[in-house]
């Protein structure tokens, strides 16, 4: 009864396999601000799916997501508490941007929006469109997935203290 | 009917009436301040009135011109379906009797109305910003007060709050 | 014995809320005795920047108040500018318009449905309501190219004429439909444990509902016979045969009903609407105000020029003011402009019906149980880009 070592083993080096491993489990949290969240429940609905990349698990807490997707455009009253939010999510954690208002402040320029969410938090992917349609949150995903393998351990703690 | 309503007004108000005119089919009276509120109590509660929903209030900042500042009420009457516009400028001072203890819905109508124009509604139970947060400064919806607001070329810093 | 109350903060982030709502409660046990909400995380001072741009360029604005209802806040502003130009809209281009906003309603009313279902625990509806609410945002897309911001009305009729395709996926969809309301009245109309949750919860009565302004399903459900379709028709309304469901009780399953009945409701004006549309032009004839055809300006320089020049250069329509407004899902949806006769409102003023609706959600909690804000939240049907504006 001899064991096939040989197929049953993979070298690999730890970040390899950290960031492989995160890159399919990338929970996002549940976090609409504006018309643009509908479209984010859109794409995890069953027309688009978005378990198949390994993120159905939307999470209503911070501490428990590594996906910040700022879907709508962000005022100034609500900024500390999404900077809040952020700080409260454990690393490594990334952000995706998504539709114009959270690039850019999108159409509104006016006295109360900021004008995109990289000025309080940094961003990992910018997705556009006013409103994006669901599927450009799978591109979304698909690259910062792209981002997050390229990772090396220097740039992204593996431990943190908090 | 509707004009038998329009004559009780007048003969009730008619020195407080500072105009009546009817375009595009809207009626609107345009009262004097000193009487507006007792107006008002009159189209809610008389019998034949009964303008019972407010459905709209709103300022307008007329920059430049004095008096400065209008409030403007939209009434229906539930019972007959009859909608009315009552205007009212005010007077040197930006500040009116509230109407929030005839309709329950000028209570955040006049907090919006106060935080954005600054109109100050006297004996509103709680008149504070409901928009806009607290330490914002200004009115936006007064004219002199640009659209972009005063520091848009600023970079945008966030003060975190502490926990209530 | 001294007893203190407990506060606990809801929200803005928190996913009953149904956007960035938040609620101070004041507890006593588990019962609530004072409910402030605060509101204004979603201020994006849009009757500010209203007032920056011309008649025809504010038009985008209106879609992203109430983002679930596109369509009818693009048409209330539309008739209000209309009104304030004195454009005559010609038949085929309102009924186009009534199609289109039946369709939003009843995509307004899916999504809510779902919603809804999902915060008191009936997850299954969600997926349910969300398959056919796609199938409404397919036809939208189709017609409009947008799934939630169209930006399709245009003062003076419509952007595009509807061809054959369009007719024939309306009415595909409204046959089927009557089916699927069932399917979800199965779920949910008699099932003990949705009225448990809701039967007598979040109650309010006729006269505070009035005194509140109050308007749409909620009022309704209280028993008060307002429908601003009803009582100020516009966009050829008066040409439909269709009731308005009222309640009784002003409670959050009378809500659920009327808003049940008015999806059968939309679904016979949709059929009588695609039946009898008329032939005729879609936009109206009046080229001081009205932009061109779009298939002209991309082949004519004449309608370009007359394109860019009403849109860049706007209308000078006279000095007005008027008020107009529409039945949205949410409430009676108005526009009130004051225009100074220049090219941009003087005045822009949205009256929100959810801004209205929420105020008189302390009234409706207090002294219930913290389990109900949940469901009364969800009644109300909030959106708060419209609440904030
Ligand atoms: S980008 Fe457009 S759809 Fe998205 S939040 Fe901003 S206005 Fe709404």
């Amino acid at each position: 009864m001899g064991v096939d070592i040989e197929r049953n083993i993979v070298v690999t080096s730890i970040e390899k396999l950290v960031n492989w491993g995160r890159k399919y489990s990338v929970w996002p949290l549940t976090f609409g601000l504006a018309c643009c969240a509908l479209e984010f429940i859109v794409a995890g609905s069953a027309t688009i799916d978005m378990a198949r990349f390994g993120s159905e698990v939307a999470r209503p807490s911070p501490r428990q997501a590594d996906l910040m997707l700022v879907a709508g455009t962000l005022t100034k009253k609500m900024a500390p508490m999404v900077k809040r939010i952020y700080e409260q999510m454990a690393e490594p954690k990334w952000v995706i941007a998504f539709g114009s208002c959270a690039c850019t402040g999108g159409i509104f320029k006016s006295y109360n929006v900021v004008q995109g969410v990289d000025q309080i938090i940094p961003v990992d992917v910018y997705v556009p469109g006013c409103p994006p349609r669901p599927e450009s949150f799978l591109t979304a995903l698909i690259k910062l997935q792209e981002k997050i393998e390229k990772e090396t351990v220097k740039e992204r703690k593996l431990i943190t203290a908090p | 009917m509707i004009s038998d309503k329009l004559d009780k007004i007048i003969k009730n108000f008619g020195t407080y009436i500072a105009a009546i005119k009817e375009e595009k089919g809207e009626r609107t009276i345009l009262v004097k301040p000193e009487a507006h509120k007792e107006l008002l109590r009159f189209l809610r509660y008389d019998e034949e009135m009964s303008y019972d929903m407010l459905i709209d209030l709103c300022g307008v900042d007329y920059l430049g011109e004095n008096p400065r500042f209008e409030v403007v009420y939209l009434l229906r009457s539930m019972r007959d379906g009859d909608r009315l516009r009552v205007k009212v400028r005010l007077n040197g001072e930006d500040e009116i009797e509230t109407v929030s203890d005839l309709w329950r819905a000028a209570d955040w109508l006049e907090r919006e109305t106060y935080d954005m124009f600054g109109i100050r509604f006297r004996n509103h139970p709680d008149l504070r910003r409901i928009l806009l947060s607290d330490d914002f400064s200004g009115h936006p919806l007064r004219k002199d007060f640009p659209a972009e607001g005063f520091d848009f070329d600023k970079p945008f810093e966030v003060k975190l709050e502490e926990e209530i | 014995m001294e007893t203190t109350f407990m506060t606990i903060n809801m929200g803005p982030q928190h996913p009953a809320t149904h956007g960035v709502l938040r609620l101070l409660l004041e507890l006593d046990g588990e019962t609530i005795v004072k409910a402030t909400p605060h509101i204004g995380y979603l201020h994006r001072g849009v009757e500010k920047l209203g007032e920056t741009r011309t008649y025809h360029q504010a038009l985008v604005f209106t879609d992203r108040l109430d983002y679930t209802n596109g369509l009818s806040n693009n048409l209330a502003y539309c008739l209000a500018i209309e009104k304030l130009a004195d454009i005559e809209i010609p038949k085929r281009a309102q009924y186009i318009r009534v199609i289109l906003c039946e369709l939003q309603r009843i995509a307004a009313h899916l999504l809510w449905l779902g919603t809804h279902a999902l915060d008191l625990g009936a997850m299954t509806v969600l997926f349910y309501a969300f398959r056919e609410r796609e199938k409404v945002l397919d036809i939208i897309e189709y017609i409009t190219g947008a799934r939630l911001t169209p930006s399709f009305m245009r003062i003076g009729g419509v952007a595009r004429d509807v061809d054959s395709e369009f007719v024939k996926k309306v009415k595909e969809f409204v046959n089927e439909f009557p089916k699927r309301i069932d399917e979800y009245e199965t779920l949910l109309t008699e099932n003990i444990i949705w009225k448990k949750r809701t039967v007598g919860i979040g109650v309010i009565s006729k006269e505070e509902a009035i005194s509140y302004g109050v308007t749409g399903p909620v009022l309704r459900a209280s028993g008060v016979y307002y429908d601003v379709r009803k009582a100020h028709p516009y966009s050829s309304y008066e040409d439909f045969d269709f009731f308005v469901p009222l309640g009784k009780n002003g409670d959050v399953y009378d809500r659920y009903l009327v808003r049940m009945q008015e999806l059968r409701q939309s679904n016979r004006i949709i059929s009588q609407a695609i039946e009898g549309i008329p032939e005729g032009p879609f936009k109206a004839n009046a080229p001081q105000v009205v932009l061109p055809e779009k298939d002209d300006v991309q082949t004519d320089i004449a309608a370009l020029i007359r394109q860019f020049k009403i849109a860049q250069g706007g209308f000078r329509p006279e000095k007005a003011e008027v008020y107009a407004s529409v039945e949205a899902p949410k409430g009676e949806l108005g526009f009130y402009i004051v225009s100074d006769g220049s090219e941009k409102p003087f005045r822009f003023r949205i009256r929100p019906p959810s801004f209205l609706n929420l105020s008189a959600l302390p009234r409706m909690i207090e002294g219930q149980m913290v389990a109900d804000v949940i469901a009364t939240i969800g009644s109300i049907d909030i959106v708060l880009g419209e609440i904030d504006r």
